[in-house]
């Protein structure tokens, strides 16, 4: 165990360091640079902004300070939001998008796991057709069809939620909403599947010749390893719900880092968009560490390569 | 199909050995049935559909504004009075376009990739993968989106931007297809011969490659146009006056409480675009599921 983190955690290094190196290539090579879409500056104050962010200084310089200040934890400052930085907006908004991500995940999750379980136990049934045809239709209604669409009915006409913010509770339901919906969908088939495979094993047939409940069968002996595949899916879904936030946090105007980061690439904020991916590709891999952990808690026998 | 990763590889395997049975499946599945009909005929809408309308997609009548379906507009009209059907057929193009020419890029991209790196083998293979990894641990998304930053907002470049993300899984795919069939006799026996590497890879690796490729551009494509349109979505993607089923749906969310025809009508098409390649997709899995 001990020994898979420290693996792991070397492994990282040359993904972030080829993710960092990536982004200052990128930044190099964006054509103009932040300050060409503002009315024109004269040449002398462009020389003194350029040099205000070390900008005129030869390029092994600037990426060598680059690496060095991401590994200080410094993602520098941001081109649009003048006198912020770009950790200050990323500590601003994170926490946001880290509620929202959050609450999206129980909805996946105590809809979608449910949702498999009972289709399993109706398998062959009318029901697992219509408890998996739910799911289908989840899975084609992605959050940018999803979101407008719940607004429409359950704020437009009904009147229950307010449009847009993220102010009191009940701001938290609809984009959480939108956002786990398709999860849980996805989780339910995974689930449903996962959960037919546990069945067949001997140990079941076993529970089941003791002369115990289907649905005890079920909920207690299988949903351990039946959950394997939903949790080797945690992972993508997490790196999915982060895009997810970018559409949500736009349709609902929640002030998360995913609206941030849209607006920055529409703004082409450079230092911002680089520092966001490089945080994203942080949290995505430290999250999937995570996964494997919980995957090896929950079944000892996986042995990762 | 939007499906995880490992398991458009777990189904790489052996995807070649039964294609009859795969094909047979296709053709018995009600599923496949369905959605190969209902894809074909959304596509035969968008594309021959323009053809019957003397509307244009861009032309406005500002006077008129946004009003609902009528017999002359039967989606009703955009706030600057252009007609929704064509808008929404001509979106649907692009859509359905860029589903397929970035599918396009990503194969080519992404055969030629993984075929080089699993054939050499060895260091090279090692080093090759080892930057595919990296380039996985960030969502598609989030590399479309940087592409965007990098190369600007024009049709071509999303296409190629997003082509440019999916050969991901394709590399990952056609390599491991490659070291199966490179240890085959007949491949020892083409080396033995002294063919040329660049006839082995093209007469006995590629001709070998052509059914899973096939099955994976398959459930590449609905990624692909849902990417588009998440792109598009959020302004970063097509951009008006021209049209994709994203960057109508974003119009219409933006105005969902007072015109929601706008929202609704787009979001069908899109929806039903999307279920019928799923059905298609989940008949291509269940296929190879029950030839494994």
């Amino acid at each position: 165990m001990f020994k898979l983190i420290i693996k792991r955690l070397l492994q990282a290094i040359p993904t972030l360091w080829i993710i960092a190196t990536i982004t200052f290539v990128l930044m190099q090579l964006t054509p103009g640079g932040p300050f060409d879409q503002e009315k024109p500056v004269t040449p002398e104050v462009k020389l003194l902004i350029e040099a205000h962010y070390g900008m005129d200084q030869p390029i092994y310089e600037q990426y060598i300070r680059f690496i060095k200040n991401r590994l200080m934890g410094d993602f520098g400052p941001s081109y649009k939001y003048i006198g912020w930085d770009v950790d200050e907006i990323i500590a601003q908004s994170f926490p946001i998008s880290l509620e929202l991500g959050f609450y999206a995940l129980i909805i996946a999750l105590i809809i979608g796991v449910p949702l498999g379980v009972f289709a399993a136990l109706y398998h062959g049934t009318k029901m697992e057709t219509l408890l998996m045809g739910i799911a289908l239709l989840g899975i084609c209604l992605p959050a940018f069809v999803l979101g407008p669409l719940l607004l429409l009915i359950f704020s437009t006409e009904l009147g229950w939620f307010n449009t847009f913010g993220w102010n009191v509770a009940s701001d938290r339901v609809l984009p959480a909403v939108t956002l786990g919906l398709f999860y849980a969908a996805f989780i339910a088939r995974l689930t449903r599947s996962g959960t037919l495979d546990v069945l067949k094993h001997p140990y079941i047939q076993t529970a089941r010749a003791k002369g115990l409940k289907e649905s005890k069968v079920i909920w207690i002996h299988t949903l351990r390893s039946s959950l394997s595949p939903v949790v080797a899916y945690l992972g993508p879904a997490v790196a999915g719900m982060i895009s997810g936030s970018f559409v949500v946090e736009t349709l609902f105007f929640i002030p998360g880092l995913g609206s941030f980061f849209i607006n920055s690439a529409f703004n082409r904020d450079d230092t911002m968009v680089m520092g966001t991916v490089l945080f994203y590709a942080v949290l995505i891999i430290a999250f999937n560490l995570v996964v494997d952990l919980i995957q090896i808690w929950m079944n000892p026998k996986i042995k990762r390569d | 199909m939007i499906s995880t990763k490992k398991e458009k590889e777990s189904l790489s395997r052996n995807t070649q050995i039964n294609r009859l049975g795969l094909w047979h499946h296709l053709t018995q599945s009600n599923h496949a049935r369905i959605g190969f009909i209902l894809f074909s005929a959304i596509t035969l809408i968008c594309f021959l559909g323009p053809f019957f309308l003397d509307q244009s997609f861009d032309s406005t009548e500002l006077e008129l504004g946004a009003s609902p379906p009528s017999l002359e507009h039967f989606f009703g009209t955009d706030t600057l009075g252009r007609d929704l059907l064509i808008r929404t057929l001509i979106g649907g193009q692009i859509s359905l376009l860029v589903g397929f020419s970035a599918t396009a890029v990503a194969l080519l991209i992404g055969v030629t990739y993984g075929m080089i790196a699993g054939y050499i083998g060895k260091k090279t293979d090692i080093i090759m993968m080892r930057f595919v990894d990296t380039l996985y641990a960030l969502p598609f998304t989030i590399m479309v989106i940087l592409l965007t930053v990098l190369l600007g907002r024009s049709l071509i470049l999303i296409f190629l931007a997003i082509g440019a993300v999916e050969w991901l899984t394709l590399a990952r795919i056609v390599r491991g297809e490659t070291i199966s069939i490179k240890t085959q006799p007949y491949v020892e026996a083409a080396q033995l011969n002294g063919l040329a590497h660049h006839k082995i890879l093209y007469k006995h690796i590629l001709r070998n490659l052509i059914s899973p490729v096939i099955v994976f551009a398959t459930l590449t494509i609905p990624s692909v146009i849902l990417l588009e349109s998440v792109i598009s979505f959020l302004g970063l993607g097509v951009q008006a006056p021209l049209a994709s089923w994203g960057s109508l749906i974003n119009e219409g969310a933006q105005k969902f409480d007072i015109y929601p025809w706008l929202l609704i009508l787009p979001s069908i098409f899109f929806s039903l675009t999307i279920l019928s390649l799923n059905f298609i997709g989940d008949a291509f899995r269940d296929g190879l599921d029950a030839k494994n």
